[in-house]
């Protein structure tokens, strides 16, 4: 292994006529397989559930569906038929209060099968629900609920400028047009959807495993607002024309990001405090990641807005440094100390290894810090500068297949969850991207892919491979996890497997076409073609991006509706047989997480 | 000793002192190093005017599918001479002002072609206004968005002195109005044009890194790599103004195909008006001087794809012509 990545780093020929075989391209390849096999992973355990149901329904189902009924009942609702009938035998002069039950149940719960709706049948519904408090329960709803506007405002506009490649014309309005509106869509979803998401469920993760409330509610409700304004006032001051200077991800001017930074510094202090007055004396590994991300997104926010030495140059040293960690530092360190406890606690069972969860933290921390000017490759940066990038980008290959491990060996034993709910195909999905994506970016660092792909849409692909298959499909997968248990209302499961294959193939489209497109793209002007041919090749591709984008557009307002169904007031419709079940609940309520 | 596992605060410490130790390392140290290039002798300032262009170019983020670098690998080498160097982002990258910090434009995406030498590729001001006005008039495939609110529509009677008006016909006026451009757009494409890649006579020539193996001179395709670099050539040169059809764009630049100039026995004329530039019919914009920009064979070979190309049926031209006619200009006072 070692080995390779020297030869990969030490190949200074470069050529475009074998392009097919250099090791970056061929891996990228490789990769995109891997993506491809787990969508037919998936599809096909889902299948097998769906032939299973079509035969199920063709057997007399009298004696199989018994015997199943008989190992699917949950211990609540065995508790109570053994009850109901204890009650039969004893009060036999005084039915009163039994005598439907006994006639119209027989004691055996149905459940209902609806083989109508077989791809997305409906599945047992989560049995556990965990009390919290109000403020809690308040909190997390708010920061998700406010994430979620954004997404669905973010992904809006990101599927407007896509068909603006197509229509060019679509509008002459100056507030709507590409260059000031893609910066809206790229800030909206970073620090609108994926941040607050993100500090909105490690309320939940924070106060959980530090087994006490959470410091101040108070300052989470500051921060909370601090965050949506910097977001608000931020994306009408792109679209009146007023940015920082073009500096991807710091396009909102210094006063505006000011709103954000004192936002993280609330809400680090909210957690360190209450991480610091724990009742356990161990700080569960997802604090690590949380708190560090933190404190070294407050940092990267003030180096990169810091102005003494960003001029000239200068600038562009920061904007590569900036833009990786902000992505790396914030929203993947973050994440991963979310996945760190949501997907053990969704699969009941621990985390693999707790060490080398230690080990992805600390290369993470010094890997991933040194890579920012990879993307900057062949600029006038210095080259010792963009080699110990493109070195450490290979070292990213650490702390990622450690991570990757971790999880996958979480899930190991536990893949039929696959078939009985959503959360573990959104959890894998973003786990396998979180191996793709990364590696593929390592890849796309070295320097014949880079003179390849650099400047194409091939890293537009990249950026949504990562932001999209990494960090938003995990922060479905603990939404969907967290919130039925909460709140104690769940979405139809069709609802949600439709959200899952619309985002998921839509990704796929997304990805494969602007990577196709982006390879022919930069082969046009290797081959040294008029630069305007580059651009009439790209139009089909372009075509499909936007027909994947659209895909992702629409599952995201299905999330929206999912989301309003598990949160929504309502008062919950009772089971008629289990009047108390919800008491009972409460009573049981499981600690098993 | 530590006891991260348990001592939060030493986590906490160690977490954030490790990273602002890397930060300072790899990143600050580097930008106060890259900040302190100085200008290339002989190197000018952006006028006020051309600021004011800057200052439109990233508030419209023109940064975002347009990149300023020629990096040091040959399918750069279209877009300049040489590959860019920190000292060319002396003037245009200062901080502007206390709200916006120093314009990100290198870029990171070509969705457009580089800007670096556009002021040499392209200096006609009418090309520029049009082509911001709406890009399809004068690049049919451009998917570059309209900024037609830099430009503002008057009746003709109230053109005052110094406004500088679109064509007519191609804006599809009706009655007696017409476009006039803003200050802003003026500002915009002073800028634009300001963008010429500074070259000067010591510089060590760096290297463009090679993408293809050097093609062996096989004489049997000779004459079809011929015409298709001659097509190349003009889809670079020729073609924005032109058009890749040969018909150019009405009002503003003058159509090739059945020209008389073109297609002259005698390729005198033509091969002068691409030396030497061209302005002397007001209908139409002004052609720039391509003597410095191109060789006599890259001339030859575009004018014998203007000759051959679109209808025209003119004789190939002899490369002494064009050798003694450049000699002959450069004599000139």
């Amino acid at each position: 292994m070692k080995n390779n990545l020297l030869l990969i780093l030490q190949t200074s020929e470069i050529t475009s006529e074998n392009w097919l075989s250099s090791p970056g391209v061929i891996g990228t390849i490789v990769l995109i397989f891997i993506v491809l096999f787990l969508g037919i992973f998936i599809f096909i355990k889902r299948l097998n559930r769906y032939v299973d149901v079509l035969e199920d329904n063709k057997k007399d189902l009298s004696e199989e569906d018994f015997e199943r009924r008989l190992i699917n009942l949950d211990k609540a609702e065995v508790d109570h038929i053994l009850k109901a009938r204890q009650q039969g035998f004893k009060d036999e002069e005084k039915p009163a209060d039994t005598v439907e039950a006994p006639s119209k149940y027989s004691g055996f719960i149905k459940k209902i099968i609806d083989p109508e709706n077989p791809l997305f049948d409906e599945k047992a519904r989560s049995t556990t629900q965990i009390k919290i408090s109000k403020e809690l329960k308040q909190i997390i709803v708010w920061y998700l609920g406010a994430g979620i506007f954004w997404l669905v405002f973010g992904t809006l506009v990101g599927q407007y400028l896509g068909m603006k490649f197509i229509w060019p014309d679509l509008d002459k309005i100056s507030w709507l047009s590409f260059g000031r509106l893609r910066p809206v869509h790229t800030n909206t979803v970073f620090w609108g959807w994926a941040s607050l998401a993100m500090v909105g469920l490690g309320h939940y993760v924070v106060s959980r495993t530090s087994n006490r409330e959470i410091f101040n509610y108070k300052w989470s409700k500051i921060a909370f607002w601090l965050i949506n304004s910097c977001v608000f006032i931020g994306n009408i001051f792109l679209m009146a024309g007023i940015n920082n200077g073009g500096g991807e991800y710091r396009e909102y001017i210094w006063p505006i990001m000011a709103l954000f930074a004192i936002g993280l510094i609330i809400i680090f202090f909210n957690f360190y405090k209450t991480v610091a007055t724990r009742k356990i004396s161990e700080i569960y590994i997802s604090n690590w990641f949380i708190l560090a991300s933190l404190i070294w997104t407050i940092v990267l926010a003030i180096i990169g807005y810091f102005p003494s030495y960003q001029d000239g140059l200068g600038e562009t040293v920061i904007q590569g440094y900036y833009m990786h960690q902000g992505v790396g530092m914030w929203f993947m360190t973050f994440t991963l100390g979310l996945v760190y406890y949501f997907l053990p606690s969704a699969l009941n069972k621990p985390i693999y290894s707790y060490s080398l969860g230690v080990l992805a933290f600390w290369t993470q921390m010094l890997f991933y810090t040194l890579i920012g000017t990879h993307h900057f490759v062949f600029s006038p940066l210095p080259w010792w500068l963009q080699t110990v990038a493109i070195v450490f980008s290979a070292g990213m290959f650490i702390p990622v297949f450690a991570g990757t491990t971790n999880f996958l060996m979480t899930m190991r034993g536990s893949w039929n969850h696959i078939s009985k709910s959503y959360v573990l195909p959104f959890f894998l999905v973003g786990v396998v991207f979180y191996f793709v994506g990364s590696v593929q970016g390592s890849f796309q660092a070295f320097r014949f892919t880079n003179y390849l792909w650099h400047f194409t849409d091939f890293n537009v692909a990249h950026s949504h491979m990562t932001m999209y298959g990494i960090i938003t499909f995990l922060m479905w997968a603990c939404i969907y996890a967290l919130l039925p248990k909460i709140t104690g209302k769940e979405p139809p499961q069709n609802l949600v497997g439709a959200h899952f294959w619309l985002a998921f193939i839509g990704l796929i489209a997304y990805m494969v076409s602007l990577m196709v497109g982006g390879t022919l793209k930069g082969l046009s002007w290797i081959e040294g073609n008029p630069f305007i041919e580059s651009v009439i090749l790209m139009e089909n591709y372009w075509v499909w991006r936007a027909v994947g984008g659209t895909l992702m557009f629409i599952s995201h307002i299905i999330f929206a509706y999912n989301f309003y169904l598990m949160v929504r007031k309502k008062k919950k419709v009772k089971h008629s047989f289990l009047p108390d079940r919800q008491a009972q609940k409460e009573t049981l309520n499981t600690q098993s997480n | 000793m530590l006891n991260l596992h348990k001592d939060h605060k030493n986590l906490v410490l160690i977490a954030f002192s490790v990273f602002v130790a890397l930060s300072i390392g790899v990143a600050i140290i580097p930008a106060y190093q890259m900040q302190e290039y100085e200008p290339i002798p002989g190197q000018k300032d952006l006028t006020n005017s051309e600021r004011k262009g800057l200052g439109i170019y990233v508030s419209e983020n023109c940064v975002a599918c347009h990149t300023q670098q020629v990096r040091n690998i040959e399918m750069d080498a279209v877009w300049g001479d040489r590959p860019s160097l920190p000292s060319d982002y002396f003037y245009s990258k200062q901080r502007m002002g206390i709200w916006r910090q120093s314009p990100s434009l290198l870029g990171s995406e070509r969705t457009g072609p580089d800007l670096t030498d556009i002021g040499n590729r392209q200096p006609s001001d009418q090309w520029h206004l049009l082509h911001l006005y709406n890009p399809r008039l004068v690049v049919e495939a451009s998917i570059m968005p309209r900024y037609s609110w830099l430009f503002r529509k008057t009746d003709t009677t109230a053109i005052q002195d110094g406004d500088i008006t679109l064509p007519r016909g191609n804006t599809q006026m009706e009655g007696s109005e017409v476009m006039v451009a803003k200050e802003d757009a003026l500002h915009l494409v002073a800028y634009l044009k300001s963008l010429k890649q500074f070259s000067f006579e010591d510089a060590s020539p760096t290297e463009f890194i090679p993408a293809l193996p050097k093609k062996e001179g096989s004489n049997a395709t000779s004459t079809k790599s011929e015409q298709s670099m001659g097509a190349n050539l003009y889809q670079n040169n020729c073609a924005a103004c032109h058009q890749g059809n040969g018909r150019g764009v009405k009002g503003a630049f003058p159509p090739l195909n059945g020209s008389l100039i073109v297609n002259d026995e005698n390729p005198e004329m033509l091969i002068k008006i691409i030396l030497m530039g061209y302005d002397a019919r007001q209908e139409y914009g002004m052609m720039p001087a391509l003597a410095d920009n191109l060789t006599d064979e890259e001339i030859k070979a575009i004018v014998d794809y203007e000759r051959s190309s679109w209808g025209n049926s003119a004789p190939k031209v002899p490369k002494e012509i064009i050798t003694r006619l450049r000699d002959s200009i450069s004599n000139l006072p």
